[in-house]
């Protein structure tokens, strides 16, 4: 029997009272590539955020490889895909920067930067196809290659879980196939994933199960479901504003 | 030259040129989370310690750094706790810090003279003791800044990801906080509690026209930085101008010439024949303002 990386028990999640998440229960196990679907507010990123300890659970328990996720610590077993770069701020970030901030939960935060860390910057580059703009503004890249770069962090940082929010949305299809490799090379190389997405598009033959998240409960759990109605037609588009999740304070990042 | 053959005179050179080095290392975090008028704040609450000090008689500077390492550690907890009330907290922190400052100046025995020393910076007020406190809180400031910068460049760029990476993020929040306040400290004696911030944003304002990436934009602010103090207090002595008042003239000159220049030649790059790669279509290239 493989092992759990990801356990979600009765889990509940609400902000200001209102529940988002009601009762939620999931397995994902070493190895599987999982897909979280649902509406938007069907509470999927909430989902995600709660399983990687970033909003607090009011009941239930999440586990992280065996571990209840507070008390989790072995981060650079993790990498995380945020929905997009935080706006840029105006002091410039090449892209290298960005990718470099991937290998921190494995060298810690003292140790400067050795060459392993370098050449794991390089290697996740060159695995989304950005080795040629490392050394560029990662303000001047496109949507997509911006996605690229997140997911570059991720990899640098060789992680056995990838947890993506919405990696395809709104990105060019030149992006998405290079992410479609990387994913599948990820994958071949033994790693879990379970990723937030509204269509699969070509990631659809890597997907080997698909968790559909409706009104803050599961209404599926198995196979990945065909798409229907005008969400099938190929020219939908599937990009959908966002609302603000939580407050941005006053020393955070935005 | 030989104004600074006087020994405050080259105690004001050392300080400042420390401070030119030290304030844009911190202030270009400051920058990337948009918190460029933190400083400022935080040098309001330090005048009460200067004037707690200068009631007392006790060190002035030792009084403002506890003040505004107090002040700075209130303002990230009012963060962290909630989001309502955050702006109203903060105004009724600095506008108390500095009504608080003026009171107790004005119970003390100093004249309104050593008040504008606190506020705009005095060639004349250091001693040998306070360099010798800037330069270790200085240095101290600047290998933080500098060693801790792959883990503060993450918090900064994205404190979500940094949470998922491990790093402890309350830590690093509350060092940038404290770092701050150091740094405001310090830099009260040459450049005043009411310019300081400006010499921890303009020079990253003026380096980030130029630069591409995050180091060279540091590497690049903190000479800006070292220029502005060194010649802004040369031209203090010359010209007997405030010396905080001609620093930041100096950073801010800067800040017009760089962007001058840079639009000039992108202009000029612009009017002649473009060489491949040609750009990203307009739609699809996101911020970069």
């Amino acid at each position: 029997m493989t092992p759990d990386v990801i356990t979600v028990t009765h889990g509940v999640v609400g902000y200001d009272g209102r529940p988002v998440l009601r009762d939620v229960s999931l397995t994902v196990t070493a190895g599987e590539v999982v897909a979280l679907l649902g509406a938007n507010g069907s509470g999927k990123s909430t989902l995600i955020r709660a399983i990687l300890g970033l909003v607090p659970l009011s009941a239930g328990t999440v586990t992280l490889f065996g571990r209840p996720v507070r008390r989790f610590r072995q981060w650079h077993r993790v990498g995380y895909v945020p929905q997009r770069l935080g706006a840029g701020s105006g002091v410039p970030a090449t892209v290298a920067e960005v990718v470099a901030a991937g290998r921190l939960a494995r060298r810690g935060i003292l140790r400067p930067p050795g060459r392993a860390d370098r050449e794991a910057v390089a290697e996740a580059l060159r695995a989304v196809g950005l080795a040629d703009r490392a050394k560029d503004p990662v303000s001047t890249l496109s949507g997509g290659q911006q996605q690229r770069t997140l997911i570059a962090r991720a990899l640098a940082g060789r992680p056995e879980l990838l947890i993506l929010d919405e990696p395809t949305a709104g990105v060019d299809a030149v992006s998405q196939e290079a992410f479609a490799g990387a994913l599948r090379d990820f994958t071949l190389g033994g790693g879990t994933v379970l990723l937030v997405a509204h269509e699969l598009g070509p990631l659809r033959p890597v997907i080997g199960r698909a968790i559909v998240v409706h009104q803050g409960f599961v209404a599926h759990d198995g196979a990945v479901p065909e798409p229907a109605g005008h969400h099938a037609a190929p020219d939908h588009d599937h990009v959908h504003p966002h609302g603000p999740e939580e407050p941005a304070g006053l020393w955070s990042a935005r | 030259m030989s104004l600074f053959q006087y020994e405050y005179m080259q105690l004001a050179l050392v300080s400042a040129l420390i401070i030119g080095l030290t304030a844009p290392a911190l202030g270009i975090y400051l920058v990337q989370r948009r918190l460029a008028l933190i400083g400022d704040g935080i040098g309001h609450v330090a005048l009460t310690g200067v004037g707690a000090g200068l009631l007392f008689q006790t060190s002035p500077v030792i009084m403002a750094v506890i003040a505004a390492t107090l002040g700075a550690v209130v303002i990230e907890l009012i963060r962290e706790r909630g989001r309502t009330s955050g702006d109203l907290a903060l105004a009724l922190l600095f506008y108390g810090g500095i009504a608080g400052g003026v009171v107790l100046v004005g119970l003390s025995d100093s004249t309104s003279a050593n008040l504008n020393a606190y506020l705009f910076g005095a060639l004349s007020t250091a001693s040998r003791a306070d360099v010798a406190t800037i330069a270790v809180l200085g240095a101290a400031v600047l290998i933080a800044m500098i060693g801790l910068r792959p883990a503060l460049f993450a918090v900064c760029h994205d404190e979500e990801y940094a949470r998922v990476s491990g790093l402890p993020v309350r830590t690093l929040n509350l060092l940038l906080a404290i770092t701050t306040a150091i740094t405001v400290t310090i830099a009260m004696r040459a450049v005043g509690v009411l310019l300081i911030s400006a010499l921890m944003v303009v020079p990253v304002a003026t380096a980030q026209q130029v630069t591409r990436g995050f180091r060279s934009t540091m590497a690049a602010a903190m000479a800006l930085g070292l220029f502005a103090g060194g010649a802004g207090i040369w031209m203090a002595a010359l010209a007997d101008t405030a010396p905080g008042a001609s620093v930041v003239v100096l950073a801010i000159a800067s800040f017009v010439t760089v962007t001058l220049l840079a639009a000039g030649w992108r202009r000029l790059r612009r009017t002649r024949p473009q060489p491949a790669p040609a750009p990203e279509p307009h739609e699809v290239v996101l911020g970069g303002s």
